[in-house]
């Protein structure tokens, strides 16, 4: 037997916008089955591009995006069923407004999957007891704090039952005093074993919970090891100037 | 300017008094339609011009419905042709859009009915005649209706694009990443949201689009403008003609005008979350 195929392995990435902005320049990245990476850099670094490579929202230029097997970057993948099995949860919750919270948790699980309405509203209420909020479940988006509708969208992205999860910036824009409850589910799924990448500017939570730091700066990535290596003893220049601004 | 205004005891207050913010507009508008409607109860001339001129109505009315129905279906395939993937598609709904906002309908309205439709219908029944021995023929009313249809299709299209270009693209991107293909998100997820930004605009149009079938008339359409026309040139009663004519109208687009006002109420309270 070879060595266990990677969940998801990016080679040669690059992405460039308007044939002269170069947001991502050959990226090599590798997350093994149950792996948590986490991934930092200065803003504009390119960080979120790379992640939203993954299930190719973003389109890469060149290079190869290979998830759970199906390489994603030809022309003949069925990108709408592999993008099922990869969840993404976004800086912006972007809910569906015009949905109560259980009718945004159903809709994918009913259309992609087939779910009957009983399975699917079901199927919602667990992942809503398993986010703390099950007594919103007839709400609608704006009637929630940002906290809860950022652990909506998390419920929302684990009702399809996704082999990968996709974490962009996901407490960027909430109230300080709300980061904690999105980030103690996070915390919980990665102890659960599922397969992360997240892009986060959450020192404490990539050290409580990443296998591996991955620092991007100018579109390239710098460095890979241990969060507590990375943090402590970076082997390069630039990852080093960029823990001195932010690390007190 | 400031927001506050004293009261007669020198007291400075952000209440406004009741003629203040009480609507006038709407008592001036009742008032000149209650006139108007007494004037053909008790004037016998009113009473003619009305009597020959409101047989136009169910005209006017079909008209409009027929192409504001027509002007739908072609702004939803325009309107989204623009946002097409096929390069193809996307620059013919381009076409469409800029050539007919750019001519006025009077000349079009010409163009379609006296050249356009004569000629395609000539070729059309060549064929149809040496096939089937039946011949199609589009009369003026419907010539000039579909005209209508056509120019405010250009128009809606340019609103439901515009809808749709409002939902922020985090939506689509969210359905996508859910699994769900192009079209499952447009329909499910950006289209419900558009259309709150497309319902009012569309409601204009549909008022617009009643007033300008009275440009059916140049075709001869006997619609209430062709009646006002007819009935004012033979009796030299301008005056009861056109009055009788703009008193139909402003029922009608008043009603409509309500109507809309009492949907988007609707709409703007589901935003608030209050269903």
């Amino acid at each position: 037997m070879n060595a266990p195929e990677p969940m998801i392995r990016l080679s040669g990435v690059s992405k460039t916008f308007q044939k002269t902005i170069h947001a991502v320049k050959g990226a090599d990245l590798e997350v093994a089955e149950g792996e948590v990476v986490v991934i930092v850099g200065p803003s504009g670094s390119g960080k979120s591009t790379v992640l939203r490579c993954i299930n190719l929202l973003e389109v890469p230029t060149t290079g190869t995006v290979v998830v759970d097997g199906h390489t994603l970057t030809d022309a003949g993948t069925d990108l709408d069923h592999v993008r099922a099995e990869v969840g993404m949860v976004f800086q912006q919750f972007n809910l569906f407004p015009h949905l109560t919270v259980v009718e945004n948790i159903t809709l994918a699980q009913r259309m992609v999957r087939g779910r009957s309405k009983d399975e699917a509203r079901a199927m919602a209420m667990r992942q809503l007891e398993r986010v703390g909020i099950p007594d919103k479940a007839d709400s609608f988006p704006r009637q929630l704090s940002g906290g809860q509708q950022q652990r909506v969208a998390i419920a929302r992205s684990l009702a399809m039952e996704p082999k990968v999860m996709l974490f962009d910036e996901p407490t960027s824009a909430l109230d300080p005093e709300m980061v904690k409850e999105v980030l103690d589910v996070m915390l919980e799924l990665a102890g659960e074993g599922m397969t992360m990448v997240v892009v986060t500017h959450e020192m404490g939570f990539a050290k409580a919970a990443a296998d591996r730091l991955v620092f991007i700066d100018e579109g390239e990535i710098v460095e890979v090891g241990p969060p507590e290596e990375v943090f402590t003893n970076p082997s390069h220049e630039r990852t080093r100037a960029f823990f001195d601004k932010i690390l007190y | 300017m400031s927001d506050f205004r004293s009261t007669r005891d020198g007291r400075v207050t952000d209440e406004r008094p009741w003629w203040d913010t009480f609507p006038w507009w709407s008592l001036i508008i009742v008032g000149v339609l209650v006139w108007m409607g007494w004037q053909i109860v008790i004037d016998e001339d009113y009473a003619l011009a009305w009597e020959r001129i409101i047989p136009g109505l169910g005209l006017t009315i079909r008209s409009t419905v027929y192409a504001f129905g027509i002007a739908l279906a072609i702004a939803l395939v325009a309107g989204t042709g623009q946002m097409s993937r096929n390069v193809v598609i996307r620059n013919l709904a381009r076409t469409y859009v800029e050539f007919v906002r750019g001519i006025p309908m009077l000349p079009l309205i010409f163009t379609v009915a006296l050249i356009l439709v004569p000629e395609g219908t000539d070729l059309l029944n060549k064929r149809l005649d040496a096939w089937f021995g039946w011949e199609f023929n589009l009369s003026f009313e419907m010539r000039a209706t579909v005209t209508l249809a056509v120019i405010y299709g250009a128009y809606m299209a340019e609103i439901f694009r515009g809808g749709i270009q409002s939902i922020p693209p985090g939506q689509t991107e969210a359905g996508r990443s859910l699994g769900l293909t192009r079209r499952q998100t447009m329909r499910s997820v950006v289209l419900p949201q558009a259309m709150r930004a497309i319902i009012p605009p569309m409601g204009n149009d549909f008022i617009a689009i009643l007033k300008d079938t009275s440009l059916l008339s140049v075709l001869g359409a006997l619609e209430i403008t062709q009646r006002a026309r007819q009935f004012s040139a033979s009796t030299f009663k301008f005056r009861e003609g056109y009055f009788v004519s703009a008193f139909i109208y402003l029922c009608l687009t008043l009603g409509l005008s309500v109507l809309l006002g009492v949907l988007e109420r609707r709409m703007t309270r589901d935003r608030k979350g209050e269903r």
